[in-house]
């Protein structure tokens, strides 16, 4: 690259290298500590805590890093210790004792505690040396493909110089060196698809940007997460906010915009602080304001905080948001791209899509469109929990099978595999027959369900069909904005229908009301929410017809969720008599003497599960309700 | 009686209806909730009628029009959490505390909400307390929290609250 047209740039990045590699090779011990939202739920901030205070006890000093989500979130809290002159060791599930045991063994003796490390970020050659794994070597992490994701874990993302010092805003200046012509080019020969769910080419809507006539344009980043179940995009923002950034100044400077907002939920604090930090930093450095680089380009970038609405994800609602309106999409055309914030040319990627950009600038569109399979070019985040053994943020290329993502990255499931959940509330159950479908944009749609932004719930035996239907809808509809009678109502013959199964009220004929309704709203609502919001009643009725017969015809729910399905029973086999339900039970319904086997008396048994998580032998299941007879289940 | 901070911040920031939701959102986080009287206040700045302020106050699950406790507690009702149990502790605080999603404790201690996504999915079932996530939470050591914040028994019941069933977001 020619860096040498852009003279500021070539010395704030050697600065940036210089103090990396100062920090790498430095005599102090280095500590990377995955501090994001989800390591701080799992209690990384006491870690910190202990970190400090044994660094202390020991006079030592060492560099503490902040790191963003490496991806393993179930391994969290996630403390790395790398010595001088030798690799960086992570050790998983670090409480604040753990961190002080192993702090104390590698600063006082070099001893670096494998039995307790997880992975190495060496060669191979230390992999035999100290017979420790290397970190992406492990089963999680091994089919993986980092590209968005490659800096979340490894730099602080409250410095600037870090991402700098990776190849940072090199995609940029590259940008600047093609002009907007070439930017949209190479974003076309990338095949980049939007990275929000619908999948339309990222490229097209620039073009049509571009094109549109208007003395200002906006360019908006989508960071309004509003799926319940994924958290792609907090993780990203909080991991490695300028790559983001980087990505709106880059589509900014191809349509010829002068102003980006970032539209980022309320509910994620901490993403809106490092997003304030980076932009505040890029300022500094002149990434941001009148004549970026000496290049003549302005631009500049605002923070906006969502205030919680899930159709806001929705871009014309997004639009009405930030105008200071309630957050209701309006039909399109004309599209934000022609007249959106303001009335002004408007171009609206989700978060994701900005943080590829600056990886397609630098290395290349062609680069791009080999990872993937043909038609769905690149990788894609995937927040992948639920009943999975390892959960956590994954990135692989589209075309990948459910079962490698499912069983190979997510370990598989403790109690048996029963479905995949993908596209959040508006996208699908996928059964076990769907586990050899390539995850990309075509198939999924085809299988009833969405892509999505990323969600992925593994689900087992013990979650119910039926409630999680009844789960979606109610979310739907407490999220449909109201202004369409097909979403508003829809929903809520849904939901009503669904609970009236649930509490073992349901008939046949509901299922004919539950086609019915929604078939209407994919054929007339006004916004994409609304069409797409009756997917999990369509997939779940497609796929699991048996479970809402057992439900209808049965008067049973086998996953023990529906509480008027059911009734607890204690499995005089399995009980050991330990008395940990006895103690946990709030309505006195668990009774037994010690050693003995339990009893549970189901006309006090309210149901609440306490038992369940307490016993530690699987002892308590759920069993069809004795007083009732079944009817015959036709299946 | 009018809030001359109130006052100092809409004129600085040079408000203009457009910045309605960023204002309520200044004032939610000064004040703590959405009062009649800052909505009076705004509506009599920005010249917009107070039920158009409501209208966009109540479209958001993020405004609160009640005075919070000392405590938050946000019980988070996302996918992952609800397949993990999150459900649970929604109908325990329920129960034992006689909250239903946006009330506060009457003796003024703990508020509660319930949420649509926390997005720390992969540690589920989560909640919140005092801006802190808890990870893989239990109803069992909910309660044990949630007692030990407010240092008293739960309250005894009283005839006829039951909350509407739980939606997936308040």
């Amino acid at each position: 690259m020619n860096e040498n047209s852009f003279p500021q740039f070539t010395a704030i990045q050697r600065r940036a290298r210089e103090k990396w590699t100062a920090l790498q090779n430095g005599s102090q011990p280095l500590i990377y500590l995955g501090a994001a939202s989800c390591g701080r739920a799992a209690g990384a901030l006491q870690t910190l805590q202990a970190i400090q205070e044994t660094l202390q006890e020991l006079n030592r000093s060492a560099h503490i890093v902040q790191v963003g989500c490496i991806g393993p979130c179930y391994l969290e809290p996630l403390m790395d210790v790398q010595l001088p002159g030798l690799p960086r060791i992570s050790y998983a599930k670090v409480t604040p004792e753990k961190a002080k045991r192993i702090l104390r063994a590698a600063l006082l003796e070099g001893d670096l505690s494998p039995k307790l490390a997880v992975g190495h970020f060496g060669d191979r050659t230390f992999t035999e040396q100290s017979g420790m794994p290397r970190f992406f070597d492990l089963p999680m992490l091994k089919p993986q493909v980092r590209v968005v994701l490659r800096n979340c874990g490894f730099i602080d993302p409250q410095e600037i110089d870090h991402y700098l010092a990776h190849d940072g805003y090199v995609g940029f200046v590259q940008a600047l060196q093609r002009g907007p012509a070439g930017v949209i080019e190479e974003v076309k020969q990338s095949g980049l698809r939007g990275r929000g769910g619908a999948g339309f080419p990222t490229y097209k809507k620039w073009e049509i940007c571009r094109a549109a006539a208007g003395e200002k344009k906006f360019v908006i980043c989508n960071a309004d997460e509003g799926d319940p179940g994924a958290f792609m995009n907090r993780s990203l923002l909080e991991g490695d906010p300028h790559a983001v950034l980087e990505g709106m100044l880059i589509a900014g400077f191809a349509i010829g915009a002068q102003q980006g907002l970032v539209y980022v939920r309320a509910e994620y604090p901490l993403a809106v602080t490092r997003l304030r930090h980076a932009i505040q930093q890029m300022r500094q450095s002149g990434f941001l304001g009148e004549d970026i680089l000496g290049s003549g380009f302005r631009f500049n970038i605002e923070v906006k905080e969502g205030a919680g609405a899930f159709v806001c994800g929705e871009e014309t609602a997004l639009i009405a948001s930030l105008e200071g309106e309630r957050g209701m999409p309006r039909p399109r055309p004309p599209f934000p791209a022609e007249k959106g914030y303001r009335g002004y040319p408007t171009l609206i990627n989700n978060t994701e899509t900005f943080g590829i950009l600056p990886n397609i600038l630098r290395n290349g569109g062609q680069w791009f469109s080999q990872l993937g399979s043909p038609g769905n070019a690149g990788t894609k985040t995937f927040s992948l929990v639920g009943k999975a053994r390892h959960t956590g943020l994954i990135e692989v290329p589209l075309g990948m099978t459910l079962r490698q993502i499912v069983f190979d990255i997510g370990g598989g499931t403790i109690k048996p595999f029963k479905a995949v959940q993908t596209g959040g509330p508006l996208g699908g159950c996928l059964s076990a027959t769907h586990l050899d479908t390539p995850l990309d944009y075509e198939n999924m749609r085809a299988s009833g369900s969405i892509m999505g932004s990323g969600g992925l719930i593994v689900l087992d035996e013990s979650t119910c069909i039926v409630d999680l239907a009844r789960y979606f809808l109610t979310f739907s509809e407490s999220e449909s904005c109201g202004k369409c009678t097909p979403c508003r109502v829809g929903t809520r013959i849904l939901v009503e229908t669904l609970e009236k199964i649930a509490r073992g009220e349901g008939e046949m004929g509901d299922l004919d009301v539950l086609y019915k309704v929604a078939d209407t709203m994919q054929r007339t609502a006004l916004c994409g929410g609304g069409q797409t919001a009756p997917n999990p009643v369509l997939t779940t009725l497609k796929y699991f017809m048996n479970e809402y017969l057992t439900h209808i015809q049965g008067r049973y729910c086998p996953a023990a969720v529906c509480t008027a399905l059911f009734e607890y029973r204690i499995l005089a086999e399995k009980c050991t008599g330990c008395g940990r339900c006895v103690q946990v039970c709030s309505s006195g319904a668990v009774q037994g003497e010690k050693k003995e086997p339990h009893t549970i008396d189901v006309e006090l048994c309210i149901k609440c599960r306490a038992c369940v998580e307490a016993c530690k032998f699987d002892a308590i299941v759920g069993v069809p309700i004795a007083a009732r007879q079944p009817q015959e289940v036709t299946l | 009686m009018t809030n001359p901070a109130l006052t100092q911040f809409i004129q600085e920031e040079n408000c203009d209806p457009g910045n309605l939701i960023p204002l309520l959102q200044h004032i939610q986080q000064t004040e703590g909730y959405i009062s009649e009287q800052s909505v009076r206040q705004i509506s009599h700045f920005l010249k917009i009628s107070e039920n158009h302020i409501y209208g966009v106050a109540s479209f958001y699950s993020q405004f609160r029009f009640q005075k919070p406790g000392k405590h938050h507690l946000k019980v988070c009702l996302g996918t992952a959490c609800h397949v993990q149990g999150g459900k649970q502790l929604a109908q325990e605080v329920q129960k034992q505390f006689h909250l239903c999603s946006g009330e506060t404790t009457p003796d003024g201690a703990i508020d509660y909400e319930e949420v649509a996504c926390l997005g720390c999915c992969a540690q589920a079932a989560v909640v919140e307390i005092d801006g802190a996530i808890y990870a893989k939470m239990t109803t069992d050591r909910l309660m044990k929290k949630l007692h030990e914040l407010r240092n008293i028994q739960p309250v005894p019941a009283q005839a006829d609250e039951s909350c509407p069933p739980i939606p997936a977001s308040p």
